[in-house]
């Protein structure tokens, strides 16, 4: 019996990781090795010190993520390796986004800004930057929104995620 | 509490660890760690390129079940490790590469002789460690030899900046190494264990597909126990040679791209597929889709990922196999004394056809030349097939796994993963260093010996008395025939001009060196380099167009294979 084809899906996974210098790279290199892609990527300290946490976009189809996870799990920096995409869970990502801010377009600005309850961090003459967290949908719906305006910058974090807490009885 | 240099820490480390060998090649960075070296009882064997050095304490891990030990300086003596750490890795073998490295406050600067070798053999090593403080000595070696010896084995590198082992701190080794996200699973669990052997005792075609998991767990006297129990043919990878009896009746050769054709046929043919310590690699199973097409699949092995990597099983069961092949002996042995062998007639007769139909064969014309698989049948007999066998790659390395059977485990040396010429001469070192009881033989073709002919020097430094046998054909044979099978015999770059005359090469390097160029010379040659002990080349000239077959071309399925 071969491989099954199956659909390609958007996983995320969330690696706990030691927090030393080197870990973050043989994680990259682990996917560039063997061919997987990571379409985003967040890094950062957890409670622990000594612990970081990995949180990683991965596209692909069953098989292919079952291998991801296996082989990040048989690093040896690699403590836990979480797929959140199967469990409920909250994700996020940032944005801050310098848009061409003509006097006649603030308004606008500020009113799309407003709806997915962005704020305006920086103003300057011509430009204004918006910064806005959410979900990748209401990323794509913003940034399609301010488009006409002229987006000159974009920074985005990555998606970040938690699985939810257990409801009913503790 | 007296403090040490981190030189003298790092030779109290080895000692702690019961190593009594390194394979090295000292420089800069790493003259303070020889200076220690050289005044305790742990022997040092000065190679003459780095790559040999690990090659070398790859050789003696393979041929004693111990972690090997290689030590280099840094820059271009590090880099030169590449090749041997990325053969260890790809074949799971555990050995412990110390690197030199600049100061600390160096790193990073460009500084003379200063690589990111930690950067470098990432992906092909099991792990590596950059030693930054002197307090973090001993626990990095410590968990250096804890990583490559446990779980599935492999190559572990260790980084020492000269600051750090010229720095003083007290000695104090770790009792025991627990490391909180390493914890490599041995023990099987019994429910799929149960379920395997239930369909292991209701197969009619049964076939066990064994590799080097068997040979790195000591699993050999227990799958042997096994298979004879309930009848089932076994055959093995390029890396289980010697974990079964290859004299045994119930053995069927190697399987593959150059394994026996009875071997490939079960394959094809079998109803149940039964992997222990193998991992499905391309050159065992050609076209995927071909593999084993009847058959349910088993599969045993220590790491996870190799279950399902590139083949859909039905019962998958992570554990070593040694363990896994205790319980399912001791669940055989409560069925109380039935026999399979009645049940199994059949299928065994169906094997034996096969091999009736198509053996391994070759032409030895008494008056023409040599055949390369005649001198590998000679060594053979010559040495009752007990010797160690190392190989280099290519068909040197194919014709030694077809027609020298191995009846113990620890006893056949070949890169198998990475296929790099020039492993086998400092493999054979190292292998004698681990059983000077042992003869020890390289088979090399022209080419691959003189990727690493500089070790006769170390040979006869040491008088480590091993034999080369060269297959001279003045090619580079392999790809010579892939040429002749695939490409119009267009032989581009091929043909390997300038050869010395080894003989005299082995001699200017004050080893012994022989030729034979006629079959009748063959035996008596044989007989003559193993009566000396002293390192020994023996030239073959052999055929020049011989072909390794069976072959299954790229691509196609293990049963279509071209035959002699």
């Amino acid at each position: 019996m071969t491989q099954q084809e199956s659909q390609e899906t958007k996983h995320i996974l969330s690696v706990l990781v030691d927090n030393e210098p080197g870990v973050l790279s043989r994680v990259t290199g682990l996917f560039s090795g063997r061919g997987f892609n990571i379409e985003s990527l967040s890094v950062a300290e957890t409670t622990d010190p000594q612990i970081s946490r990995i949180t990683a976009t991965v596209p692909g189809n069953d098989a292919i993520l079952e291998q991801v996870k296996k082989q990040l799990r048989k690093l040896i920096n690699v403590h836990k390796v979480i797929d959140l995409t199967d469990a409920p869970h909250v994700r996020r990502e940032l944005a801050l986004i310098k848009v061409r801010a003509k006097v006649e377009d603030r308004a606008e600005i500020l009113r799309v800004a407003d709806i997915f309850r962005g704020k305006v961090v920086d103003v300057s003459p011509s430009d204004y930057m918006v910064e806005v967290t959410g979900d990748q949908d209401k990323m794509e719906a913003i940034l399609s929104l301010l488009a006409r305006f002229t987006v000159i910058e974009i920074a985005r974090s990555g998606v970040i995620a938690l699985p939810r807490s257990k409801k009913g009885e503790k | 509490m007296k403090k040490y240099s981190g030189a003298q820490l790092f030779v109290k480390c080895l000692e702690a660890e019961g190593v009594d060998i390194v394979f090295g090649y000292p420089g800069g960075a790493v003259i303070d760690l020889y200076h220690e070296l050289d005044q305790s009882n742990i022997r040092h064997i000065l190679v003459r390129h780095e790559q040999a050095a690990v090659h070398a304490a790859d050789g003696y891990a393979r041929a004693s079940g111990k972690v090997g030990v290689a030590l280099v300086t840094s820059g271009p003596g590090a880099t030169n490790t590449v090749t041997g750490i990325a053969s260890a890795y790809m074949d799971s073998i555990p050995v412990v590469v110390f690197t030199g490295q600049v100061p600390t406050p160096l790193i990073g600067n460009d500084a003379f002789q200063e690589v990111d070798i930690v950067g470098i053999t990432r992906p092909c090593t099991k792990h590596n460690f950059l030693v930054k403080d002197t307090k973090d000595l001993m626990e990095s070696i410590a968990k250096a030899f804890h990583l490559a010896r446990t779980g599935r084995p492999g190559p572990v590198l260790v980084d020492l900046p000269k600051d750090i082992v010229q720095a003083r701190d007290v000695f104090k080794y770790p009792r025991s190494i627990q490391i909180k996200s390493y914890q490599p699973n041995y023990q099987p669990h019994l429910g799929q264990l149960r379920k395997a052997l239930d369909l292991i005792l209701k197969a009619k075609r049964p076939l066990i597909y064994g590799g080097g998991g068997i040979i790195a767990a000591r699993a050999s006297e227990e799958l042997t126990r096994f298979a004879r129990r309930l009848s089932i043919p076994v055959t093995m990878t390029l890396m289980g040679l010697g974990g079964y009896p290859g004299d045994d009746p119930q053995w069927l050769g190697m399987l593959g791209m150059h394994g026996t054709y009875q071997a490939n046929m079960a394959v094809g043919n079998c109803d149940l597929l039964i992997a222990i310590g193998s991992r499905f690699d391309d050159r065992v199973t050609g076209k995927i889709e071909g593999f084993a097409p009847n058959a349910r699949i088993i599969h045993i092995d220590i790491d996870p990922t190799t279950i399902r990597k590139n083949i859909e099983v039905d019962v998958p069961v992570v554990g070593d196999c040694r363990v896994a092949l205790q319980i399912l002996n001791t669940m055989v042995d409560e069925l109380n004394g039935r026999s399979w062998r009645d049940e199994r007639m059949p299928w065994l007769e169906q094997i034996d056809a096969w091999k009736q139909e198509c053996p391994l064969a070759y032409a030895q014309d008494p008056d023409g030349a040599i055949k390369p698989q005649y001198v590998v049948e000679a060594i053979h007999r010559a040495t009752r097939g007990d010797a160690i066998i190392s190989t280099e790659v290519g068909q040197n390395q194919m014709w030694s796994a077809q027609y020298y059977r191995f009846n113990a485990p620890n006893h056949f040396l070949s890169s198998g993963g990475l296929g790099c010429m020039g492993y086998g001469f400092p493999a054979a070192i190292g292998a004698w260093f681990a059983r000077p009881d042992r003869t020890v033989i390289d088979i090399a073709g022209d080419g691959s010996i003189q990727m690493n002919i500089q070790e006769l020097a170390t040979a006869v430094q040491y008088n480590v008395p091993v034999k080369i046998a060269i297959l001279n054909n003045r090619y580079l044979g392999m790809v010579r025939q892939w040429q002749q099978l695939f490409k119009n015999s267009r032989y581009a770059s091929t043909s390997m001009e300038a050869a010395p005359d080894f003989v005299r090469v082995a001699e200017a390097y004050g080893a012994v060196g022989l030729r034979a160029t006629r079959p009748e010379e063959v035996e008596p040659v044989i007989q003559q380099a193993l009566a000396v002990d002293r390192p020994v080349v023996i030239e073959f000239l052999v055929e020049r167009e011989e072909n390794v077959y069976p072959m299954v071309p790229t691509g196609e399925a293990i049963t279509n294979m071209l035959l002699v």
